[in-house]
C-alpha cells in the first residue's frame, strides 16, 4: 500500500514536469504578453524595461529553467497582471470554486442515485421514463445556455435567487465558506445546479444501468430467498454493487468540476479558479496559467489515488497492488 | 400433515414473442422429511418450479393458477410479507452457481447473520454464533475465519457448502436444492450431496433436489417426479422409476446414463430437440420425440395410476403393448 502511494506520487511528479514543459512553451507561442501589458504608447525604452522586468529578455530555454528553481522553492513566479505570486492568486480563488464543485457533486450524488435507482427499478414506471428524458436533456443541452435560462427565469421572472456573485461567507469549523450564510446559499444555489446539471444526468443513468444489470444476478435472488426485507436487499446488496462504477466516475468527475468549470463562473460571476484561469489565458499571464495547470495535475493525482483506494474499500475483489499502477 | 402439497400449478411467462408456458400443470406432494427429486432437461420448468413455491417469480412471469400449500396454507396470492417471512425462514433454497450466489462485495459473516436476523429478533453476537456453528455443520473447517472471508476467497465446493449452511441457518421445514452440484468438481458433488442429506435427516427437513442427472437423484431421493415440458410425466418412488420406468421419456433419461455394465456400449440418445416452449405440440408435448407415439397422442394424455403409488401421463407406457 505504501509502496503503491509512493509510486503514484512519483509518477505525479513527472506528469507535472511534463505539464508545465509544454504549458509553458505552448503559452509563449501563442503570443507576447508585452503586447497585452503595455501601452501602446510607451516608447522603445519604457518597453524594453518592462521586457527586463519580466524577465522576458532572456531565451526562452533559461526562462524555463529559471522558474523550476522558483518552483523548487515554492516560488511559481509573479502574475504579470496583478504582480502577486501566481501561487497566492489561485489559493486566494480556490475556496470558492471547491465550495462550487462539492456543492455540485453532493447535487448529483443526493438527486441522482435515488432517481437512477427508481428509474432501474421500475423501468416501465411513467416516471422512469420521465427521469431518463430528463437525463437526456441534461445531457445534450450546453451549459451555459441553461446556465442563462436558469438566470432568466430565478433571477429575472421570478426574482427568487441572485443571478451573480458569490454573497455573504462565514467561518465554520475554520472553513470559509458561502453555505454557512443564507444569503451565501441563495447565491450557491444556481451555479452549483448548473454545475451538476451534466452530473446528475451521468449518475442517473450509472445508477440505473448497474440496477438493471444487478437486479437479475443470482445474488439477488438469493437475498430475496432468505428473507431479506426489500429495503436491505435494494439499500445494501444492490446499492453496494451498485456503487463501484459510480464512485470512479464522480472521482474522475469531481477533478473535472474543480478544473473545468470555467462557463459556470463565467456565467454567474462566480469568483472562483476557472474565471481567474480564462482572464489569465485571455491576458497571456503565463505564469498563473503554468502555476494552475500544475496543481489541478496535482489535484487530479490526488482524486485518482483516492478513487482507488475507496475502490478497494467498497469492492473487497480489488487489491491494491505493489506494483504498476 | 404433508408439508408441501402443489396442485395444478401454472406459472406463465407472458414475453413479447408469445406466452412461455414453463409450468403448466404440476402436481405433488412431499411429507415430512421425505427427498423428492425434480429431474428433467432444461427448460422443462424445474427451477420456476421452486421459485413459484417461493414466491419468486419475476416478472414477465406470473403463477396463472393452481395452488402451493405449506402446512394447508395457500401461497398462491398470499401476502408479500407473509411469504417474505416463510422464506429463507420455513423454506429455504440452495441455488445453482455458488460462484454467482453469495454478494460478492459482502462478508459471510454480514450474509448469514442477515439472514438470521431477517426473521428473529437476535442479538448479533449470538447470529454470528448460529452462524458459526451452522458452518461448523456442514463440514467447513476453522468456520470462525471463513466466516470474516469474502466470497472470492473461498473455492466453489466451499460456497456451496456456506450457500447450504444459509439454508440451513433457520431450521427451515422445506428445501428446495436447484442442481446445487451442477456447477461443481465430480468429487466435490458427492460431498455437498452427502452434506445436503446429513443436515437435511438431522433436522428432519423435507427437501426437493432439482437436477437432470437420474444417476444424483437415485441415491438421494425417496421419490422422483420426471418433468417434461412444465409437467410432471411420470412420478413413483425412487426404486420403481428406475427399475421399471413407464413413460418413454423416462426410458429415455435413464438409457443415457452411463454406467460401468455399459461400458463399450453406445449410450442412447433421446431423438431430437428440446421443445420450444412457446410452440409446443399439440396433445402429449413428447409425441413429435418418442418412438411410441400414435394417433391417440395427439389428445393430451391425463394423470393415470398404473401401479400404487404412481403417476403417469402416457398413452402408450413401457410394458404395454403398442396396439397396432
Amino acid at each position: 500500500m505504501t509502496v503503491f502511494i509512493i509510486r503514484r506520487l512519483l509518477q505525479a511528479a513527472l506528469v507535472v514536469l511534463l505539464m508545465s514543459l509544454i504549458v509553458f512553451f505552448g503559452v509563449n507561442v501563442i503570443g507576447d504578453p508585452i503586447d497585452m501589458l503595455i501601452n501602446p504608447e510607451a516608447d522603445q525604452a519604457e518597453i524594453e524595461r518592462a521586457i527586463k522586468a519580466l524577465g522576458l529578455d532572456r531565451p526562452i530555454g533559461e526562462q524555463y529553467l529559471f522558474f523550476l528553481k522558483g518552483v523548487a522553492t515554492g516560488d511559481f513566479g509573479r502574475s504579470f497582471i496583478f504582480g502577486e505570486p501566481a501561487l497566492k492568486l489561485i489559493l486566494h480563488h480556490m475556496p470558492a470554486t471547491v465550495e462550487l464543485a462539492l456543492t455540485a457533486l453532493i447535487l448529483a450524488i443526493l438527486i441522482g442515485i435515488p432517481l437512477g435507482l427508481f428509474a432501474g427499478l421500475y423501468p416501465d414506471h411513467p416516471v422512469s421514463r420521465a427521469i431518463m428524458a430528463g437525463s437526456i436533456l441534461g445531457f445534450s443541452l450546453p451549459t451555459f445556455w441553461v446556465g442563462l435560462m436558469m438566470i432568466i427565469l430565478f433571477a429575472v421572472v421570478l426574482g427568487w435567487l441572485p443571478a451573480t456573485g458569490r454573497g455573504d461567507t462565514a467561518v465554520f469549523l475554520g472553513i470559509k465558506s458561502s453555505a454557512f450564510t443564507r444569503d451565501g446559499l441563495s447565491h450557491l444555489a444556481m451555479p452549483a445546479l448548473n454545475l451538476a446539471l451534466l452530473k446528475i444526468s451521468l449518475v442517473i443513468r450509472l445508477t440505473r444501468a448497474g440496477a438493471r444489470e444487478a437486479m437479475h444476478q443470482d445474488y439477488i435472488k438469493f437475498a430475496r430467498a432468505k428473507g431479506l426485507r426489500t429495503r436491505r436487499v435494494i439499500g445494501v446488496h444492490l446499492l453496494k454493487n451498485i456503487m463501484i462504477p459510480v464512485v470512479t466516475v464522480l472521482g474522475l468527475e469531481f477533478g473535472n468540476l474543480l478544473a473545468f468549470s470555467v462557463v459556470t463562473e463565467s456565467i454567474f460571476a462566480w469568483p472562483g479558479m476557472g474565471k481567474l484561469l480564462i482572464e489569465s489565458l485571455l491576458q497571456l499571464d503565463r505564469p498563473v496559467v503554468v502555476a494552475y495547470l500544475m496543481i489541478i495535475v496535482v489535484v487530479f493525482v490526488i482524486i485518482n489515488l483516492a478513487v482507488d483506494i475507496l475502490y478497494s474499500i467498497l469492492d473487497p475483489r480489488v487489491r491494491l497492488r505493489e506494483q504498476g499502477t | 400433515m404433508s408439508v408441501l402439497e402443489v396442485a395444478g400449478l401454472r406459472t406463465h411467462f407472458f414475453t413479447r414473442a408469445g406466452v412461455v408456458k414453463a409450468v403448466d400443470g404440476v402436481d405433488f406432494t412431499l411429507q415430512r422429511g421425505e427427498v423428492m427429486g425434480l429431474v428433467g432437461e432444461s427448460g422443462s420448468g424445474k427451477t420456476v418450479t421452486g421459485f413459484s413455491i417461493l414466491g419468486l417469480v419475476d416478472p414477465p412471469g406470473r403463477i396463472v393458477g393452481g395452488s402451493i400449500r405449506y402446512r394447508g396454507e395457500e401461497l398462491v396470492g398470499a401476502p408479500d410479507e407473509r411469504l417474505r417471512e416463510l422464506r429463507g425462514n420455513r423454506i429455504a433454497m440452495i441455488f445453482q452457481d455458488p460462484m454467482m450466489t453469495l454478494n460478492p462485495v459482502l462478508r459471510i459473516d454480514t450474509q448469514m447473520v442477515e439472514a438470521i436476523q431477517a426473521h428473529e429478533r437476535v442479538p448479533k453476537k449470538a447470529a454470528w454464533e448460529r452462524a458459526r456453528d451452522g458452518l461448523g455443520q456442514v463440514g467447513i473447517p476453522s468456520p470462525e475465519e471463513r466466516l470474516r472471508a469474502y466470497p472470492h476467497q473461498l473455492s466453489g465446493g466451499m460456497r456451496q457448502r456456506v450457500t447450504i449452511a444459509i439454508a440451513f441457518l433457520n431450521a427451515p421445514e422445506l428445501i428446495i436444492a436447484d442442481e446445487p452440484t451442477t456447477a461443481l468438481d465430480v468429487t466435490i458433488q458427492a460431498q455437498i450431496i452427502y452434506q445436503a442429506q446429513k443436515v437435511c435427516r438431522e433436522r428432519g427437513a423435507a427437501m426437493i433436489w432439482i437436477t437432470h442427472d437420474l444417476a444424483v437423484v437415485a441415491g438421494l431421493a425417496d421419490r422422483i417426479c420426471v418433468m417434461y415440458a412444465g409437467r410432471i410425466v411420470e412420478a413413483g418412488p425412487t426404486d420403481d422409476v428406475i427399475d421399471r420406468p413407464l413413460h418413454p421419456y423416462t426410458v429415455g433419461l435413464l438409457g443415457s446414463v452411463p454406467s460401468a455394465n455399459k461400458r463399450g456400449q453406445r449410450l442412447n440418445q433421446i431423438p431430437g430437440m428440446t421443445p420450444n416452449m412457446l410452440a409446443l405440440p399439440k396433445g402429449c408435448a413428447f409425441r413429435e420425440r418418442c418412438a411410441r407415439a400414435g394417433d391417440a397422442c395427439l389428445a393430451e394424455p391425463g394423470i393415470t395410476e398404473p401401479a400404487a403409488g404412481r403417476a403417469l401421463r402416457c398413452f402408450h407406457p413401457h410394458g404395454i403393448e403398442v396396439p397396432a
